[in-house]
């Protein structure tokens, strides 16, 4: 089996070549078929993996090439799957291939479309990279080339200039986490001589608890995790990313791409737990951005805007966890979270495709008929998403909340009040799109159809991995065995052992998640009331809004905020570089050579009388002056 | 000894008379006789060789080609078209400021050992010869090459050209 | 013979010097004074022919042919240097009708 692993990464590699280089020449049902069938090929290889790693308990090493030795300091391209890795496989390569599926439907009519398979493949395959390689380098290898490929497929529709601006702003802000992150691996070689997880971990220990290198290096790798994953600050692009096409906002920029950012700090559980000063930071950077993105998910119209905000917020949901040292909870929502957000963003895909490209819920309504798949898989989706059980969000949600709680009640009231919200503003999508009437023209109110079954059957998968997908972690308090922590033990075994905090009775806990659930039915019935009973629909852009409304409708003024602190006084800076520096000061000084030599020369081309006679004075005079010179120095 | 000085003084002499004759066809005579000077300076170290090129090439072949020349561009008029006196004075003073570098050059080094022939062999013809076409038998055949190309440049330089218009 | 070497070893090398330098000195004013390229071009050939008596002379002082083997390859030299300059003297006559170095003052901006 070992031999094999290399050619999980690989095959989607391969799909990249050949699409990319047969992109206008083959058809587009080989090319769907392609990419769609080398990722389910590395879904078996990795289901095949992730069984022997099941059943024997150890992590697979394989050491592919050494890449490169400085000094003494080897570095080894090579891959580790452990009980970790080989989770995020199976969700990259099975959400991926679903997504694939999607794809092949919803972009049969695009002329990009071998283009797009190719990008798709690529991600795969630096995502592959990013959670299999056994050091941070090749972590940062397949987390640069995720980057890329975002920026590519955000601006997959390059020709309107406001998504190729999407498309950069996601990569610039990657890019100021991307920083973090390097200069956090330089301080790794630098304390620990190595960047190989296996190493690292294993020194981690060894030095003093707390010491500062830890502390250095954790904030570092998180600032990287926070632009990757859209947090607070850095959390802007991901709602803009909702540019590229809808497979693509469900396969990076919510089930695999932005949860790297948490596979990270999870991976890193030893360096963080060492660090409580950057594990506090954590759990408020989390919950803040769990508060603020679910506020303004409250009032977005565009539905693809409400996931988005929908997608920081659990994101923050999953930094919570990690904060407070619930890391088997964090990695967890990252599973579930992978299931049915991919499900809400192919879904809202369908409802997009039904609708000829209309993505503003005040234009839609009443679908529930039309479209029956979309509508109850979407059901199954947002009801695990709020957190009501048996759905697979109910359990991570209420793992991490649990954990709060024993960290700090009042994070946790957040937590539960953010959940609400969660409920509330994803049964408003839910209502505004499905109940109701129909409220675009009438062109599109003809064409409305159910999306064709190679797009239903990726939604039906997912809406059952939604369905039972918590039930891999049923916590002991509700009778279970909790078999994700029992498997990922080893993996956390470390910080396990460091941690200090206290746990729960069952009996709190039970009472805990009754609160939780709760919570989200009270919202849920007040969207009902409010969407559905009264008919409400949000007022139009222009309209008059109440302050805190307006606050939450302009996304905090984040983009603005921005806009004055860091753009404004950037654009004055250049701008200033630009007239002074740049046209006075280098400008000036090129030009000034250039002129200073040509007034000089308009001078001295007058000693260039042509006279032979004076050509030979002159040399005669430098030939003697020469001479004088040496006579008079000896 | 005295043999040497006179030579010296003939050798300045005609020199002078070179630069200042009038005509160009008396200059290129007594160039003619300071060559002559020159080549008894070479018997006077008994360099024989070097005393024969001198006499053959120099005086035989390239100063005829020079009163060739002169035939050939036919340059009858007595007088070219002076400089003035400024330059000539100019000229002078630059030439004395150089001769002067040199004797003062010459001064900083205080030797002044006499000249010793101390193998008489030294400037036959035969010792040369084995020099030459030993140690320096590529520079030979080399110059033999600049000679070649020389002659051919010169007859293309001095060939008329077919008239094109 | 022997009174070859009388005269020779009777004079100081700093007089072989001197007069060479003087010789070239004689060529460098001829140069700068004349307007005749011909004679120009003679008194380059002083200025060659005065190093070539110096080569000799240090020859001679060292007890070293090369010197000697050197004016041999500077007399090839001014051979074909003279041949290639009279040529264009001829040229440039045929060209101007006069070969008065004041009227070539082409060679400038």
């Amino acid at each position: 089996m070992n031999n094999l692993i290399w050619l999980i990464p690989i095959l989607p590699l391969a799909g990249f070549v050949i699409n990319g280089i047969g992109r206008n020449t083959l058809s587009k049902g080989v090319i769907g078929f392609l990419g769609s069938f080398l990722v389910l090929v590395s879904f078996g290889i990795s289901l095949a993996v992730f069984l022997q790693v099941k059943s024997t308990g150890t992590p697979i090493n394989v050491t592919i090439y050494d890449w490169f030795a400085i000094g003494d300091f080897h570095f080894q391209f090579a891959f580790l799957i452990d009980q970790l890795s080989s989770l995020m496989l199976l969700i990259i390569t099975g959400v991926g291939f679903l997504i694939h599926l999607y794809s092949v439907g919803y972009m049969k009519d695009d002329a990009g479309f071998g283009k797009f398979f190719s990008y798709l493949n690529l991600f795969v395959f630096f995502m592959l990279l990013l959670v299999m390689g056994s050091n941070y380098v090749i972590m940062f290898i397949g987390w640069e080339g995720v980057g890329l490929c975002s920026y590519l497929l955000i601006g997959f529709w390059y020709t309107n200039p406001a998504y190729a601006d999407a498309a950069k702003k996601a990569f610039i802000m990657n890019r100021i986490g991307d920083l973090g992150f390097i200069f956090g691996v330089f301080l790794l070689i630098k304390y620990f001589g190595s960047t190989a997880f296996a190493d690292v971990f294993s020194r981690a220990g060894t030095q003093p608890f707390a010491a500062a290198p830890y502390v250095l290096i954790t904030i570092l790798l998180f600032v990287g995790a926070v632009g990757k994953s859209a947090q607070l600050p850095l959390f802007t692009w991901l709602p803009d990313a909702m540019a590229g096409p809808t497979p693509v906002s469900a396969l990076i920029h919510a089930a695999t791409m932005v949860t790297a950012g948490v596979y990270m700090v999870a991976r890193s559980n030893i360096l963080f737990t060492l660090a409580p000063v950057t594990m506090h930071i954590v759990a408020i950077i989390g919950l803040a951005t769990a508060v603020v993105a679910a506020l303004i998910a409250l009032t977005q119209t565009d539905i693809k805007k409400v996931l988005a905000y929908s997608t920081v917020s659990q994101l923050g949901y999953m930094f919570l966890g990690l904060g407070v040292g619930a890391y088997t909870g964090a990695f967890f929502h990252v599973l579930t979270h992978a299931f049915f957000k991919a499900l809400l963003f192919l879904g809202a895909g369908s409802v997009i495709h039904a609708c000829s490209g209309e993505q503003d819920m005040r234009n839609m309504g009443g679908l529930k008929g039309k479209l029956r798949i979309t509508f109850i898989t979407m059901l199954v989706g947002t009801l695990a998403i709020s957190g009501i059980p048996p759905f697979a969000g109910f359990f991570s949600k209420d793992e991490i909340l649990a954990h709060v709680f024993a960290a700090s009640p009042a994070m946790y009231a957040i937590g539960v009040l953010t959940a609400m919200f969660t409920s509330f503003y994803m049964f408003r999508l839910l209502y505004l799109t499905f109940y109701g009437k129909f409220r675009g023209t009438h062109e599109q109110e003809h064409h409305l159809h159910e999306s064709p079954p190679n797009m239903t059957v990726p939604l039906i998968v997912l809406a059952i991995l939604s369905l039972v997908g918590g039930f891999i972690g049923i916590p002991e308090s509700l009778g279970g065995h909790h078999w994700l922590a029992q498997y990922l033990a080893p993996v956390f075994q470390k910080s396990a052992a460091l941690f200090t905090g206290s746990t729960l009775s069952g009996s709190t806990e039970i009472t805990l998640m009754a609160v939780s659930v709760t919570g989200a039915i009270v919202a849920l019935v007040y969207a009902y009331m409010k969407y559905v009973k009264n008919g409400h629909v949000p007022v139009a852009d222009t309209a008059k809004r109440s302050p805190l409304a307006s606050l939450s409708y302009h996304k905090f003024y984040f983009d603005e905020i921005y806009d004055t602190l860091i753009r404004k006084p950037l654009d004055w800076l250049s701008e200033f570089a630009y007239n002074y520096i740049e046209k006075l000061g280098i400008d000036g000084i090129v030009n000034g050579f250039g002129k200073g030599s040509m007034d000089a020369s308009r001078g001295l081309r007058l000693l260039q009388s042509g006279n032979v006679g004076f050509y030979i004075f002159m040399m005669v005079v430098g030939i003697v002056s020469i001479l004088m010179y040496l006579v008079i120095k000896f | 000894m005295s043999t040497f000085y006179f030579i010296a003084f003939l050798s300045i002499f005609f020199s002078i008379l070179v630069i200042t004759a009038k005509n160009p066809v008396h200059s290129i005579l007594y160039l003619i006789l300071t060559f002559a000077t020159f080549t008894v300076h070479y018997i006077l170290m008994n360099a024989q060789f070097v005393a024969i090129v001198n006499f053959i090439v120099y005086m035989g072949a390239i100063l005829v080609l020079f009163l060739y020349t002169l035939m050939l561009i036919n340059l009858n008029k007595d007088s070219e078209p002076q400089k003035s006196n400024i330059i000539k004075i100019i000229g002078f003073i630059a030439g004395g400021c150089f001769l002067v570098a040199v004797v003062a050059a010459l001064k900083a080094y205080q030797t002044s050992q006499l000249v010793v022939l101390q193998n008489p062999n030294l400037g036959l013809v035969k010792n040369l010869g084995k020099i030459l076409f030993n140690e320096y038998l590529l520079p030979f055949e080399v110059s033999s090459i600049l000679l070649l190309s020389a002659m051919v440049g010169a007859v293309l330089l001095a060939t008329k050209e077919p008239k094109t218009t | 013979m022997k009174t070859l070497n009388d005269s020779i070893q009777a004079i100081p090398l700093n007089h072989y010097i001197l007069l060479c330098s003087i010789i070239f000195s004689i060529g460098v004013i001829g140069v700068l004074v004349r307007r005749n390229a011909i004679v120009i071009f003679m008194s380059i050939e002083l200025m060659l022919n005065s190093v070539n008596l110096l080569l000799t002379a240090f020859s001679v002082y060292r007890g070293d042919a090369t010197g000697q083997v050197f004016v041999f390859f500077i007399m090839a030299l001014a051979a074909a240097e003279v041949a290639v300059g009279l040529a264009i003297i001829v040229m440039i006559y045929r060209n101007t009708n006069s070969i008065d170095i004041n009227v070539l003052n082409r060679l400038k901006w």
